[in-house]
């Protein structure tokens, strides 16, 4: 599997993405600059965390219009792997990819800190290794999380098991103690219809190795390897 | 026409005046005029604090570029790479405008980094507010100041992608009307990747890269510009707007730029003075001359005259000396990038800074006699009257365990994690301990003929100006040792320091006795642990109407951890561990928290140090660390060992871990001994089987260690002969976590 991670002016999340890619999970890894518009073949685009464009008019509201975007957005048609983390969740909403909007947090403020999750799909390519409704550990740092969407793009989200993380509290428990940001139904990760592209606001690329304190950032990773084995295998 | 009036409009004495004419053989303009004032401002000059930061050490092994060489010094960590480091106050920006002057002092900080070359790695800052607590109009604007500071921080360092790792609040009337914004920057490079600020090779051509220039920031050095132009804007704020994005990409298109050494000869930021210092400080480091036409610079507004161009303060611009011939090479970089990069000038070499505009030569000044002869100046020092010793109520206010949870609750002593959790602290996924510990650590990746690799460096910045106010050169010793000591009980051993100091207007003779004696020991205590000055910055004047602030000479240090293996956090790790003392049990409550917050008295006298017996506590506890015996190491600080205590109880990221502890009847009194904030001394926590040899560490050190008791339970319980102190784990973490989320409304 090869990956492919965006830069746009204003990612910050690009090299730690690159770092967990290439030397914690060993693929191949390359950088798409926002002006090109060649994908050079990557199997999975990830679009990192950051401040595109200094997150300026709205967050992620100029990147979607990168020329990079049109390839990415050729890409998801095909069924081809997309996740977008924080901004790049924000990038996804942005250009159509995904339904729904972030907003501002709730509190106002930026919030950074370790935050319980509760996989809510296993069927999801960043999610398939992750046993259902287990809790992880991942880190948020964002100032516009707050997922809101119209009831009925919420009820499609639901019926659809399109929501893929929920936050939780330790025991797996979502409520509005557990909501860091607001967000509708506790949502912290969807993925599209098809399934093949993802959003989360949590930051896995955080906790994929021991040596920072904990790991369970991991299994996104290791799930979109096993997504993409069992489908080169099909192929 | 350059009247006596404007002459004092800039700050400029009448004596500096006839300097400045014997410099230039004439009278100046008033473009020169405004240069030098700049120049001269004690920010660029230090003209009054000079003589005493002479005191600093600055040499020792590993130093690689010296303080003042550079706009930061550079230390060796090994394998051919280096770290870059620097403090800097933005103290009068934030009183006037806390978000932008917070934000701004972040960005101001983190390019004195990039310019040497380094990739920024982390950020730390220490932050001084007047109490946040209560219904007072005072309290009320303190709120507002820390709110606007901490956000401003947040912005500027969470939009560029630089963690900020840790740092100190203190909250303490002093500071009413002058709050403190201190940051610290700290950047990795290779050896041979070091840039320097130097004009050299006559020819070479000048680039100006970056923002765009515009009146912004205008008063910044010297003083507002109404009355120059016809078009000035009266209400423009001397504050300058930070663009945290702009400087993200002019990081990143800098250091892809520094991949190229051919092509880069000199590099420098516009900070302070702007284009004026980037000039002139470039060619007067090389000797040679430099000239630059301002009808070339990149400007934002229109009509901006060569005065309000050279002075300008606007954000995010470097000035770039280029070989000749290798100008596409910058062009193509900061092109792809969306960056303006222009050919404003050449070196000389007749070592004259000459600018000029459109043509027309509008300043011409030797850039060395404007850069170096800034006048010193032997300020008067004279001791203040010295604080009441502080007598403890035969009956003290309240319990020794109710005061326990009010110390716990107050602001300075309390969780700072309403801070922390507003700053993108994780980013670059190297902060192995995150705030809350004594010291952040932070990984850095080295990459090694071997492979990918990892140096771990501990850092902390600590100062207590209620201790430097009552004696400020015991004080200055303290901030040091204490910023050791927080290394040590991380782990790691020092390898350096960068200092602010902030303290009062200097021409009051008690102010500047204060500022000499905290340099003198801040200076021997770095001396003694081996830890050069490398750089740092200083603000005088900090001062409102109700008198000057508490002397804060704040001190960051970063040390190395030779081995993952031994990196140590402060909080239990379970139940069945032995808590040791390293140290003496103290005494003496003068300075301390508890007779400021629980008696309401800010009296003395300053707690004592030791400083070898301080190296000798951290040489226990380090081989105690790196032989594997240690649980947890905490030192004791504010609120003396009571508090440190309750804190290794209630500051894990997980569950609680209640303590068992046993003192003796006290000799004095119970808050004497709980309270007392003796320095030199770390509170353990270690496996049953390492007791014997931690006694013979001790023994061995000569250091005074005693078993305190046991980690486990719900509950802190300290018995001391008949008395008994108590506090709920629960209750604890809930009043000390959640303290200032409730002051600021954001907690209930």
């Amino acid at each position: 599997m090869k990956v492919g991670i965006l830069q746009f002016p204003g990612s910050n999340c690009d090299q730690d993405m690159f770092h967990v890619c290439s030397q914690v999970m060993g693929l191949q890894t390359t950088y798409l600059w926002h002006k090109n518009t060649s994908l050079e073949s990557a199997d999975l685009i990830i679009l990192p965390g950051g401040f595109s464009y200094g997150d300026y008019l709205r967050c992620g509201a100029i990147a979607r219009f990168s020329p990079i975007m049109r390839s990415v957005i050729d890409h998801a048609k095909d069924g081809g792997l997309v996740l977008g983390v924080c901004n790049g969740f924000q990038i996804l909403c942005e250009s159509g990819l995904l339904p729904g909007a972030l907003v501002r947090n709730q509190n106002l403020k930026f919030i950074c800190k370790p935050i319980s999750v509760k996989v809510c799909n296993t069927n999801s390519p960043a999610t398939l290794l992750a046993k259902t409704d287990s809790v992880l550990t991942i880190p948020i740092a964002h100032g516009e999380g707050n997922y809101q969407a119209d009831d009925s793009t919420l009820a499609d989200l639901e019926t659809g098991g399109q929501v893929v993380l929920r936050y939780c509290d330790a025991s797996g428990t979502t409520s509005s103690i557990s909501n860091p940001n607001g967000s509708r139904n506790n949502i912290a990760g969807i993925c599209s219809a098809m399934g093949n592209v993802v959003g989360m606001m949590p930051h896995p690329e955080r906790c994929s190795e021991s040596a920072l304190g904990c790991s369970d950032g991991l299994v996104v990773f290791e799930s979109y390897l096993e997504c993409f084995s069992k489908s080169a295998a099909l192929a | 026409m350059i009247t006596p009036e404007l002459i004092a409009k800039h700050g400029i004495t009448p004596e500096e005046y006839e300097m400045i004419r014997g410099i230039l053989g004439r009278d100046p303009n008033i473009t020169e005029l405004g240069i030098f004032s700049v120049m001269w401002s004690e920010h660029c000059s230090y003209k009054n604090s000079r003589p005493e930061l002479k005191k600093f050490p600055t040499t020792g092994e590993g130093i690689l570029v010296k303080a003042g060489e550079e706009n930061a010094g550079v230390i060796d960590i090994g394998d051919g790479y280096a770290v870059a480091f620097k403090i800097e106050s933005h103290n009068h920006p934030s009183a006037v405008e806390p978000f932008q002057g917070a934000a701004t002092g972040v960005g101001g900080i983190i390019r004195d980094i990039f310019t040497m070359g380094a990739r920024p790695i982390f950020l730390l800052n220490s932050l001084r507010f007047g109490d946040i607590r209560g219904d007072s109009v005072q309290a009320r604007t303190n709120r507002r100041l820390f709110e606007g500071v901490v956000s401003g921080i947040a912005h500027y360092g969470n939009c560029i992608g630089i963690p900020t790792v840790g740092g100190e609040v203190y909250f303490d009337n002093s500071y009413n009307g002058n709050p403190l914004v201190n940051a610290l920057c700290l950047g990795v490079l290779r050896h041979d990747q070091i840039r320097r600020g130097h004009a050299t090779g006559a020819g070479n051509p000048v680039f100006y890269v970056g923002a765009k220039t515009g009146r912004d920031g205008l008063a910044g050095a010297a003083f507002a510009s109404r009355d120059l132009t016809e078009e000035s804007k009266n209400d423009r704020p001397a504050v300058q707007v930070g663009d945290p994005f702009m400087e993200k990409i002019l990081i990143e298109a800098c250091l892809e730029l520094f991949a190229h050494p051919d092509a880069v000869v000199g590099v420098q930021d516009m900070g302070a003075a702007g284009l004026t210092c980037s000039t002139c400080e470039t060619a007067s480091r090389a000797d040679m001359g430099i000239e630059i036409d301002l009808a070339k610079v990149p400007q934002r507004e229109k009509g901006m005259t060569p005065y309000e161009t050279m002075l300008s303060e606007s954000q995010e611009r470097m000035l770039i000396i280029v070989r000749k011939g290798r100008e596409q090479v910058v062009r193509d970089i900061f092109a792809k990038w969306d960056l303006d990069a222009a050919e404003i000038g050449m070196v000389t070499e007749d070592g004259i800074m000459r600018v000029r505009d459109h043509g027309e030569i509008v300043a011409e000044i030797p850039a060395k006699r404007l850069a170096d002869e800034a006048p010193i100046y032997f300020r008067e020092a004279s001791e203040p009257t010295p604080a009441p010793n502080f007598v403890l109520p035969q009956v003290p206010p309240v319990l020794a365990s109710e005061a326990l949870l009010r110390l716990l609750a107050a602001p300075s002593i309390a969780s700072k994690r309403w801070v922390y959790e507003q700053y993108d602290h994780m980013v670059r996924v190297g902060t192995v301990v995150v705030p809350g510990s004594d010291a952040a650590v932070t990984r850095i990746p080295i990459e090694t003929p071997e492979g990918l690799k990892y140096k771990h460096l501990a850092s902390s910045v600590d100062c207590n100006g209620h201790y430097c106010a009552l004696d400020p050169y015991v004080g200055g010793k303290i901030a040091v040792a204490e910023a050791a000591r927080n290394l040590a009980c991380s782990g790691a051993r020092p390898l350096g320091t960068t200092d602010n100091l902030n303290f009062g207007n200097p021409h009051k003779p008690e102010n500047f006795w204060q500022l000499r004696r905290a340099v003198e020991g801040v200076a021997e205590a770095c001396r003694h642990f081996n830890a050069p000055v490398t750089g740092g910055n200083v603000s005088l004047y900090n001062q409102s109407p109700a008198g000057a602030i508490d002397p804060t000479p704040t001190v960051a240090m970063v040390g190395i951890i030779d081995d993952p293996a031994h990196i140590t956090t402060q909080y239990f790790k379970g139940a069945g561990d032995e808590i040791w003392l390293v140290g003496a049990l103290g005494e003496g409550l003068g300075g301390s928290h508890y007779a400021a917050e629980i008696c309401g008295r800010k009296e003395g006298p300053c707690p004592v140090i030791d400083l070898a017996a301080e190296s000798a506590v951290h040489a226990v506890v380090l081989e105690a660390i790196r032989q594997g015996l240690v649980k947890s190491a905490h030192d004791c600080s504010e609120g003396g060992l009571a508090v440190a205590l309750a804190e290794c109880c209630i500051s894990g990221p997980s569950a609680t871990v209640g303590a068992t502890v046993e003192l003796p009847a006290p000799s004095a009194s119970l808050e004497e001994l709980l309270y007392n904030e003796s320095q030199s001394r770390i509170v353990l926590s270690v496996p049953a089987t390492a007791a014997t040899a931690l006694q013979e560490m001790a023994h061995r050190h000569a250091v005074p260690v005693r078993k305190l008791g046991m980690t486990g339970g719900d509950a802190l319980e300290i018995t001391a002969g008949t008395h008994k102190v108590q506090g709920n784990c629960a209750e604890m973490q809930d009043r000390w976590a959640w303290s200032i989320g409730r002051i600021m409304g954001s907690h209930t």
